[in-house]
């Protein structure tokens, strides 16, 4: 009998010991509390994790009348359409441009890898404080000035000028991590197809057109659905920059920070609505990845079509 | 605020601890800790949790207090970070402390939740000598939960000199503000500053009450604040805004001292934990005002924020903590005063106190403590999360956006009375 539970060469027992870690780690940390707050979204939870009273979808219809919350998903799409294709195409620009590099491909690398390891709140606030700064004497507004422009206000709102700031910051902090990952996927393609191509004549933009970006897929389907996911969770950059003490302004409010305002704001914590916020936000990158997934993988069907 | 010296410190006793743990089990330093269970005749173990003060030799100092009390070993635990949620996690636990510190004396969810120890009884006798509005702030359906352990301010600096030279007296209504700030503004130094969005953030409940409103009706069943005079106020200040004397940029928001440090502006709402600083930098050039009333019902205005020390009512030892309670921060006045003023700027909780103190004896520091005495507001304890966010955004939607104040609270009403019918219970 244990000779069977064991398995060939102890394989069950050596599965168990691999997986068993990562799999309870998991549960505990990341299953149970999703499925707790799918719990508690249905009650009315306040200073509690065991809710007595409940009250059905009301979490759930009062946030989808919530004006704000409906404004911060807007917000995340204005967002995401910015920073995702924006990364997207200046980490493949940085990619393609090292991948020739002859020499100090290394130094080059990490120069532009550097900036992913810095805090996004470091970042933000040093983005606050000096870059954008509203005053005459912020860094950009002294370069307009000197160049005979009228100082601007950059995160002080009534215009769109603080997405330059805040697309500006998480581009800077983002894109050597995606560079190093489509470094990756342009390795993998091999070399004769380029030079089954360059015997064919083709050059530049119609190798790129036709062999790198083909054969990049899997690999931009993966960045940009990381991308994608990462701005939706988008929280540090938007609170330091923009929150003050016990306030934060009604534009440029991302879904997590209006869900953290509402539900923990003054002191109160009030997971009913917590819970049904985060059902619903995971309810949408849900539909987003599938979304994506089917996009992507749209081509691929037709050619695998065309061949049957 | 973390400097060379205070790293340099935790540093060295980081290392004192590990020497000390190497020392073995029998630690003649080692405290009991908060889950040992009291046996009879040895003295109850108590836990008691601040939030991160950033003054220096804060930590040390309540430290000191704890282990000068006799009666009780308390340990103290210093709580860095996002405070109010670590503590409402922990007090959903075994592990949470017997005594804690909590903004505005404990939160509507708490003292519903049954989580604060109600502690009227040993307050009442001494009720008088504390600060007023504090007092009536810590007072809920005529019960109190925890005792304020010290008071602090927002306010408004001016530069005296700057108003001389213009032969301006210190503004007492919002229109000589606005007058003051718009005859002061050079292309040297701007006018007023209130934050880098122009103030409407810090300022929004303000307006409320300098324009002679309360946030809610008596019995906290409506918003009791949408009138004329209250849109009116958001209009005059949204003309002062566009009228150029608001500075919309400075060096730092205005939590900080440094953009009245630097003369950027010859006023500055601020806090008066920046006093120091300011005093320092501009001597005796200065002066503290409360928010002045707008239009014809208001009234000046300055909000307060007060720590108080309650009682989890769910720990082992109710009654040990709550003597510890009475003992510091109701008996221990010398402490109290320490604690207020020998590490920074805040105004004690008993009038009697700040009258004692060198800070608030004379001067700016004593204009503040009155000024909080006589003009001090804070927020309703059912002014919640979701009614302050949809408030600032129609604010902002004001004073930033343009809007029509009428539109802009159009809805606000009908969302008041339903939040408020879901906090009632």
């Amino acid at each position: 009998m244990w000779q069977r539970l064991r398995g060939h060469q102890g394989r069950n027992l050596w599965f168990l010991v691999f997986v068993a870690p990562f799999f309870v780690g998991l549960t505990i940390f990341v299953y149970v509390p999703v499925v707790w707050s799918a719990y508690l979204s249905f009650f009315e939870a306040r200073n509690t994790i065991k809710p007595t009273r409940f009250v059905g979808l009301e979490n759930y219809s009062y946030l989808l009348h919530d004006k704000l919350f409906l404004n911060s998903l807007a917000v995340f799409v204005v967002f995401a359409a910015f920073i995702v294709p924006l990364t997207y195409v200046c980490s493949l620009a940085l990619a393609l441009l090292l991948d020739n590099v002859r020499w100090g491909q290394a130094f080059f690398r990490s120069v532009f890898f550097i900036p992913a390891s810095v805090s996004y709140v470091v970042a933000a606030i040093v983005w606050r404080l000096a870059f954008f700064n509203n005053a005459r004497f912020g860094l950009l507004n002294s370069l307009i000035r000197a160049s005979g422009g009228e100082s601007v206000s950059w995160l002080g709102g009534g215009n769109g000028l603080y997405w330059v700031a805040l697309v500006s910051v998480r581009l800077w902090l983002q894109v050597g991590f995606y560079m190093i990952l489509l470094i990756a996927g342009l390795q993998r393609i091999p070399q004769d197809t380029y030079e089954a191509a360059a015997l064919d004549g083709a050059t530049g933009w119609r190798k790129l057109r036709y062999i790198t970006l083909p054969q990049l897929r899997p690999t931009s389907v993966a960045v940009i659905m990381l991308l994608l996911i990462n701005a939706f969770q988008a929280f540090d950059e938007f609170y330091n920059m923009l929150g003050s003490i016990g306030s934060y302004p009604p534009y440029a409010r991302p879904p997590l920070v209006h869900l953290y305002l509402i539900s923990f704001g003054g002191g109160q914590q009030n997971l009913g609505v917590g819970g049904a916020g985060t059902m619903i936000l995971a309810a949408i990158i849900v539909c987003f990845s599938l979304a994506q997934n089917w996009v992507l993988g749209r081509e691929e069907r037709r050619e695998r079509k065309a061949l049957r | 605020m973390i400097n060379r010296r205070s790293l340099l410190l935790s540093g060295g006793g980081l290392a004192a601890a590990a020497t000390l743990a190497a020392c073995g089990d029998n630690n003649p330093l080692d405290q009991p800790s908060g889950s040992a269970s009291p046996s009879t005749g040895e003295k109850p173990a108590l836990t008691q949790w601040y939030h991160e003060y950033g003054e220096a030799g804060v930590k040390e100092a309540v430290e000191r207090y704890a282990s000068e009390y006799a009666d009780a070993s308390v340990k103290v635990q210093w709580t860095p970070g996002e405070y109010m949620q670590i503590l409402g996690a922990a007090l959903l636990t075994n592990e949470a402390p017997d005594v804690f510190e909590y903004e505005q004396g404990g939160s509507l969810d708490m003292i519903r939740g049954g989580q604060l120890a109600d502690l009227t009884e040993i307050i009442a006798p001494v009720r008088d000598q504390f600060n007023q509005p504090v007092i009536e702030r810590f007072t809920f359906q005529d019960k109190i939960y925890a005792i304020p352990q010290t008071i602090d301010m927002q306010l408004l600096y001016y530069r005296k000199s700057l108003l001389e030279a213009k032969g301006i007296q210190p503004p007492t209504t919002f229109d000589e503000l606005v007058a003051a700030a718009q005859a002061v503004k050079s292309d040297d130094i701007g006018g007023f500053f209130a934050g880098n969005d122009s103030g409407v953030g810090v300022l929004g409940t303000i307006f409320i009450w300098a324009s002679g409103h309360d946030q809610l009706n008596a019995d906290r069943t409506e918003a009791a604040f949408l009138t004329n005079e209250f849109y009116e106020a958001l209009v005059a200040y949204r003309e002062f805004v566009k009228s150029g004397a608001v500075v919309s940029g400075a060096s730092n928001e205005w939590y900080g001292p440094e953009a009245f440090v630097n003369g950027e502006a010859a006023f500055q709402w601020g806090g008066l934990w920046s006093l120091p600083a300011i005093q320092e930098a501009h001597g005796d050039d200065f002066g503290v005002l409360a928010f002045p009333a707008i239009g014809a019902k208001g009234r000046p205005v300055v909000p307060f924020g007060a720590f108080g020390a309650c009682v989890n009512a769910k720990g082992k030892n109710v009654a040990a903590a709550t003597d510890f309670v009475k003992w510091l921060w109701i008996d221990q006045e010398d402490k109290q005063i320490d604690f207020s003023t020998a590490y920074g700027t805040h105004i004690p909780a008993k009038d009697a106190l700040a009258a004692k103190t060198e800070q608030f004896k004379s001067g700016p520091g004593a204009d503040a403590a009155r000024y909080v005495a006589e003009n001090g507001f804070s927020n309703d304890i059912m002014w919640s999360g979701p009614m302050g966010e949809a408030y600032n955004a129609a604010v902002n939607n004001v004073i930033v956006g343009g809007q029509d104040p009428v539109d802009a609270f159009a809805g606000f009403a009908d969302l008041a009375k339903q939040e408020l019918a879901k906090l009632a219970g």
